[in-house]
């Protein structure tokens, strides 16, 4: 049974490359959006640009992923195909679990694209093992957070409106442009409680360089926030199903 | 599995909420018959086959596929089901080759007999010269036979049809229902739903027929034909109709059930011929209604259809057809 959910996880995700990354809502809101944005802050001030570059990386991986959940999932709900995927030897979970990783696999093309492209342009050097450590959960989590929003919606566009709410609130709280630690106190309890504050300060620390442990913390605690997210997306995809 | 019943379901019941979409049904199908469901829309059709699938959970009751319940071991018997659903739901973004492909890889077929079985159902279904054609490009009959095609590729025991000639064109829906009624030939198990009453009548070795949530008669087509044998079936065709003078007539003759075939031609069930024929010619003239035609009508799948359900055939074909146009 492992195997038969495994098989479908892997083809699912082929397939929803194929199918879903080029459609204009997956270019508009997880290329276009992020790049527009990048490129505005360096045209701004290309001089304080690498200070902003972990906060921009980490709204790279929040609109990318999940842009790419909004349509591998709700183009499928729309069109009645996800069922045509429940209705083999695969179960729901694992249908889900091959949904996010296509969202991940999209965000971390962008990630890779950004990260690769800020780094040569600016000559900055990452530390690569503290990236991977962050990077890997954060799309998880923000796949896993698109896929919860996603799953309770039917059309695309009520998927990116609906996630437009926590992409800006996370954009203006959790350190992306105005650093967490200049905000008052209680907007910064706040920020601690959304998981892009944690990608943001993990990012920081492979760009600026600390400690290995303060950037396990912040992967551990982007883990919980995805298995949040994943189980009452679970829930709300199978009361779809009932 | 072997001497199991195909399909056995126990006192089936299925609430939405508050409303009652499967009401206490209770039937089997035999390994490698065709069995209709026949019923309006919101008989529950749908509903019987997304439970007996595993797409939907009862509210309560019992259903087994190959021996196995529905209930502990789904995903053994999705190995051994397929499925096409009401709507064509394959990828627009794919060719025909490449949906039938991932359809394969879902369903685990070895990958060494993936392309030849994709291959012999495109052939199959007469759709190897477009095997690289876009789903989408595909016409709708195209895509209601890759959507079957899709259904048998991982050689399943039984195959679960909903509405499969739905929409098609007299031509597509003729050699779709040969290709189903060979698909029998090969020992396929078939469970279908169809609002198509001729349909039924060809394809099925026993059909249910259902209604607002209930089986009212289960039956081969023949048996059921001889229910509405036991009374006489006159059609009058008119130069004109309105639906003002079958409700006239109908008050006319109360005893008798007074059913619109098309605009200009009606059915009376029941009744002595003579008296029927009598009264009909009174009333044409009294309203000055050229009567073109009257015969005495074999009775079809049809006849008993309204025998049995109280409901005119023309009403829910027209009801369904609606739907089908507004969902593409």
């Amino acid at each position: 049974m492992r195997r038969d959910n495994l098989r479908a996880i892997f083809y699912i995700v082929l397939k929803d490359m194929r199918t879903y990354y080029l459609k204009p809502p997956a270019i508009s809101w997880g290329i276009a959006f992020p790049v527009v944005w990048i490129l505005a802050f360096y045209l701004r001030n290309p001089k304080s640009f690498e200070e902003l570059l972990p906060g921009l990386v980490a709204m790279t991986i929040l609109f990318s992923t999940t842009a790419a959940e909004a349509v591998v999932i709700n183009f499928e709900l729309r069109l009645g195909s996800l069922e045509r995927l429940l209705l083999a030897p695969v179960s729901l979970p694992a249908v889900l679990l091959g949904k996010i990783l296509g969202g991940a696999l999209f965000g971390l093309l962008m990630t890779t694209v950004v990260t690769t492209g800020s780094a040569i342009i600016l000559g900055a050097h990452p530390q690569v093992l503290y990236l991977i450590l962050i990077v890997l959960p954060s799309l998880f989590t923000f796949a896993a957070l698109g896929a919860l929003l996603c799953v309770s919606v039917k059309e695309v566009f009520e998927a990116q409106t609906l996630l437009n709410l926590p992409r800006f609130v996370m954009i203006f709280l959790c350190g992306v442009v105005y650093p967490v630690s200049a905000m008052p106190k209680a907007l910064q309890y706040i920020a601690y409680l959304m998981p892009l504050t944690y990608t943001v300060e993990g990012l920081r620390y492979s760009f600026t360089g600390g400690s290995i442990y303060s950037v396990l913390i912040d992967a551990l605690v982007l883990v919980g926030f995805s298995l949040i997210f994943i189980y009452p997306a679970f829930g709300l995809l199978r009361r779809k199903f009932e | 599995m072997n001497n199991q019943k195909a399909i056995q379901v126990s006192g089936l019941t299925k609430y939405y909420g508050e409303t009652l979409a499967v009401d206490h049904i209770s039937f089997e199908v035999e390994k490698g018959e065709i069995f209709g469901f026949l019923g309006p829309n919101g008989a529950g059709k749908t509903t019987t086959i997304r439970t007996i699938t595993g797409l939907s959970k009862p509210t309560s009751g019992e259903v087994s596929v190959l021996g196995l319940e529905v209930s502990s071991k789904i995903l053994e018997i999705k190995k051994h089901i397929g499925v096409v659903p009401e709507i064509s739901n394959l990828y627009d973004e794919l060719s025909a080759f490449d949906n039938l492909l991932f359809m394969a890889q879902l369903f685990g077929v070895p990958r060494s007999q993936r392309r030849k079985r994709v291959e012999a159902l495109l052939k199959m279904f007469g759709l190897f010269e477009r095997k690289n054609s876009l789903f989408r490009t595909l016409s709708r009959g195209m895509k209601r036979s890759l959507t079957i095609a899709s259904a048998l590729v991982h050689e399943p025991q039984i195959l679960f049809l909903d509405e499969p000639t739905a929409g098609l064109d007299v031509l597509a829906a003729h050699s779709l229902r040969n290709l189903i009624h060979n698909l029998r030939e090969q020992g396929i198990t078939i469970f279908l739903t169809t609002h198509y009453l001729e349909e039924a009548d060809f394809l099925c070795d026993r059909v249910a027929i259902l209604l607002r949530g209930k089986i009212l008669k289960v039956g081969t087509p023949d048996s059921l034909k001889a229910v509405a044998e036991e009374e006489s079936i006159i059609e009058f065709s008119f130069k004109k109709g309105d639906y003002q003078f079958v409700k006239d007539l109908s008050q006319r003759l109360p005893e008798l059930k007074v059913v619109p075939v098309e605009e200009t031609k009606i059915r009376i069930y029941g009744g002595i011929p003579s008296f029927v024929f009598q009264s009909v010619l009174e009333f044409s003239k009294e309203k000055g209604l050229e009567v073109l035609s009257v015969n005495s009508i074999k009775p079809t799948l049809e006849d008993a259809f309204i025998k049995i359900t109280g409901l005119s055939p023309t009403v829910m074909r027209v009801e369904k057809e609606k739907r089908t146009n507004a969902s593409g």
